[in-house]
């Protein structure tokens, strides 16, 4: 298990820093000068030498590669152009709202999808099955910045349960915080759940097929707990992995969702600082994203480790 | 469950709503975050609707109606042949930090902006100044190299504003001013809050705490002002959706005009740009009130040159060369221009340019004209059009005000070159007298009409919309700016 474990550590590692190598190159590429974007259109050109300098613009390509993954390694990740503060500091509030809004999203997702898949599953080919599965088809169809903007119709501007857009701050108190969340969480997740949904039906369908479902009947088991301690258990595989893909895809969905909701979160950062040619907050962004992405599914092969020894012994069993 | 869980939420948000609708207190919508608060080292207009006369302010200041009025300096006098401005300052004026405002802080906020290292974006404004001096603490004596009509009005600008030596360097995230608004805090990303200044010199503001919320989504941005979340917005960025505010008896909606221009630019180094019979085809070809309405629900100004109805001495010259297709054909006929021809015009992302250039694209295949609509991203627009003026034809909102000096540029991305309107603008930066330079104004602006260097569109409207209770807001906007300084509830 240590060696498992210390292999995927190291090639996390190194996806990282192809990834970082990617972004930076990306960057380069794309065009327009981040000074003449901050200086507009009356700028004089010296103006704009000088502020290339200040920001260090002039310097060669690999001088600026290394000085930024150095600081990087370290948890340095720069100074953003447009706020001149450090990109590190500019991070923590935000994470600390884009991070509750993925894990509510993905709470919810999982929360649906689960007992909804599992129960269309045991009462397959019956109304319930039916009409919760003609649900989810829709619901996968569904847009979430379309689903978000009808949530704001109906809970924000009729029923004025939640606020339109906007996030209250951590600082007013937790129930404000979650209450300016709760929207865009649904907006997220709900389409999620969906698909989530799907796939534990079929999973779970498949393990109800399996012998060990008929042996645990055989010995007096009952159809619930059957279903429950025997047939869900084994479906788990299909179901994390949709949810670590899940989990992948909510970083991009907030980018959009944050932007109908007005959120300050990791994914406005993003979206604003490509606008803004701040390609150093970019650069850091997308590559610690990257590595986020790179996290979670090293944590998901973990719990397929968990879920199934043979997994990470290599099938010696 | 339910119907436990949805009386207690109901309570809680009544409660929530009561106290933040305590009538002291102002949120404030706008479109975009700033890139910092120092507009003395950056361009965006979102830095001066934060800063301008709330947080920072010049010796002069411009107001509503687009006049020069005494800021920190309470009078001024111009020596007879132009070249000195004596600015007598205001006594007793302090920063926010307490440090004290006098003639020192004058020259130091001047040096700094002409500086070699500086990185002042309209450092142009600058360039008259030859000197400035300080015979006692409450004088600035400020010696122009030239006479320049244009130098006060430069001097109002939000990037001409007083910073002090110790603070300076450290606006762009800590903003010390002298207004009559203090900073408190920037949430990035999301707001930044300021509260009365107790110290301030002049009349105290209206409110004793501003917020002002970034929403870039217009229809967040609505949902926000629908809600009440947010009490103005000064500058709202999607006039389709203004009938749901009109509907609402507790808004207030307030149509003017701003010191912008939309502007279809063309690069007249190129042919067939450099013949100006195809540039008045073009400007007969397009039909400017369908154009706005196209673009912005019918709200905004033709105009026929590059000069609008809130800057002294606007004349309306969209007449020149009316819409009119017929002629249209019958120039591009006399200029050998083929039906079919085609050119490329390239688009920025502002709803005036991309769903400007589609209408724009419509009524040029009326008179034969093929356009290729190529839509870019703004940093690139900067780089390839506006830098390396790599384009044929694009549609751009020029915001600076009053800026008839870019036509009279040796260099500037349209290539315009006419020395008789080099000399009418050198004319009118050295004239002295009121009557003479409104005359000059005049016949720059017919000069451009009748070059029709560019096809001048329309002037950006400033489309505001506000809690009905409040008073005390900008109709019309002469510069970028969201002055709140007058701004109170009614009740």
């Amino acid at each position: 298990m240590a060696a498992y474990v210390s292999g995927r550590i190291l090639s996390l590692v190194l996806t990282t820093l192809a990834a970082s190598v990617v972004v930076f190159l990306l960057m380069q590429l794309l065009p327009g000068d981040p000074a003449a974007v901050m200086l507009g259109v009356n700028a004089q050109p010296e103006t704009l030498a000088a502020l290339r300098r200040q920001m260090g613009l002039d310097e060669p390509l690999l001088t600026r590669y290394l000085s930024w993954i150095g600081g990087f390694a370290v948890g340095d990740f720069g100074t953003s152009y447009t706020y001149s503060v450090p990109i590190a500091e500019l991070l923590g509030p935000r994470v600390m709202v884009s991070l509750p809004l993925a894990l509510m999203a993905m709470a919810i997702s999982v929360g649906v999808a689960l007992p909804v898949g599992v129960y269309a599953a045991a009462n397959r080919g019956r109304a319930g099955d039916t009409a919760s599965m003609g649900i989810a088809q829709v619901a996968v169809a569904v847009p979430n910045f379309w689903l978000g903007l009808l949530l704001i119709l109906l809970f924000a501007l009729e029923l004025r349960w939640f606020p339109a857009s906007g996030f209250a701050g951590w600082e007013n108190g937790l129930w404000p915080g979650i209450r300016s969340l709760i929207l865009p969480a649904l907006a997220l997740g709900l389409p999620l759940a969906a698909i989530l949904a799907r796939v534990t039906r079929s999973a779970v369908i498949e393990a109800l097929g399996e012998d060990f479902v008929r042996t645990a009947r055989a010995k007096g088991l009952s159809r619930r707990a059957t279903l429950w301690l025997h047939a869900t258990p084994n479906a788990l595989i299909p179901v994390i992995t949709i949810i670590g893909l899940q989990f992948s895809f909510l970083m991009a969905g907030t980018i959009i969702i944050e932007n109908v909701f007005n959120l300050p979160g990791v994914g406005r950062l993003v979206f604003q600082s490509i606008a803004q040619r701040d390609l150093i907050t970019v650069q850091s962004l997308v590559t610690l994203l990257a590595a986020s992405v790179i996290v979670v599914n090293f944590l998901v092969d973990l719990a397929y480790g968990w879920l199934d020894p043979r997994l990470s012994t290599g099938g010696a069993r | 469950m339910h119907r436990i869980i949805a009386p207690c939420l109901a309570g809680v948000l009544a409660l929530g709503t009561a106290a933040g609708q305590a009538q002291t207190s102002l949120t404030v919508g706008e479109a975009l975050e700033p890139p910092g608060l120092d507009p003395t080292v950056a361009a965006a207009s979102a830095i001066r609707r934060v800063t301008y006369s709330n947080l920072f302010e010049g010796l002069v200041r411009i107001v509503e109606n687009g006049d020069i009025v005494p800021g920190l300096a309470e009078s001024w006098t111009v020596s007879d042949d132009a070249l000195t401005y004596t600015f007598k300052l205001r006594n007793g004026v302090k920063f926010h930090d307490g440090a004290a405002f006098d003639c020192s802080v004058v020259k130091f906020s001047y040096e700094r902006a002409v500086a070699p290292e500086s990185t002042n974006a309209q450092k142009g404004l600058f360039a008259p100044i030859a000197s400035t001096e300080c015979p006692d603490p409450l004088t600035a004596v400020v010696t122009l190299n030239r006479p320049s009509s244009t130098f006060l009005f430069g001097m109002a600008w939000g990037d001409a504003v007083m910073v002090h030596p110790d603070s300076a360097a450290t606006n762009k995230t800590n903003p010390v001013g002298t207004g009559p608004f203090r900073f408190t805090r920037w949430v990035q990303g999301d707001r930044v809050e300021m509260e009365k200044n107790p110290d301030y010199w002049g009349t105290p503001a209206g409110v004793d705490k501003v917020t002002i919320k970034f929403i870039q989504d217009p229809s967040a941005a609505a949902a926000a002002v629908l809600a009440g979340d947010i009490d103005v917005f000064a500058e709202f960025q999607a006039p389709e959706l203004l009938n749901r505010f009109r509907d609402d008896q507790n808004l207030h909606v307030e149509v003017g005009t701003t010191a912008g221009k939309v502007v279809m630019s063309l690069n007249n180094a190129r042919a067939p740009f450099s013949d100006p019979r195809f540039r008045q085809a073009l400007t007969h070809a397009i039909d400017r009130n369908v154009v706005i309405e196209a673009i912005s629900s019918g709200h905004g100004v033709p105009v026929g040159s590059h000069y609008t109805p809130v800057d002294p001495g606007y004349i309306d010259l969209t007449g020149t060369y009316p819409y009119d297709p017929e002629k249209a054909r019958a120039l591009l006929a006399e200029a050998g221009i083929a039906p079919g021809t085609s050119f490329t015009m390239t688009l920025p992302p502002p709803a005036y340019s991309r769903r400007g250039g589609e209408v724009i694209a419509a009524m040029l295949a009326e008179v034969g004209l093929n356009v290729n609509l190529v839509p870019i991203e703004f940093p690139q627009w900067l780089e390839q059009v506006f830098t390396n003026a790599d384009y044929e034809a694009t549609i751009i909102g020029h915001t600076e005000a009053r800026d008839l000096d870019i036509y009279a540029r040796d260099k500037y991305y349209f290539n315009y070159d006419s020395p008789e309107y080099k000399a009418l603008y050198k004319a009118y930066t050295e004239a002295t007298d009121e009557a003479e330079r409104l005359d000059l104004i005049g016949q720059l602006q017919t000069k451009l009409a009748q070059d029709a260097p560019n096809v001048f569109l329309y002037a950006l409207p400033k489309i505001g919309v506000w809690n009905a209770k409040l008073e005390g807001l900008w109709k019309n906007l002469p510069l970028p700016a969201n002055d709140l300084t007058q701004v109170r509830w009614t009740n």
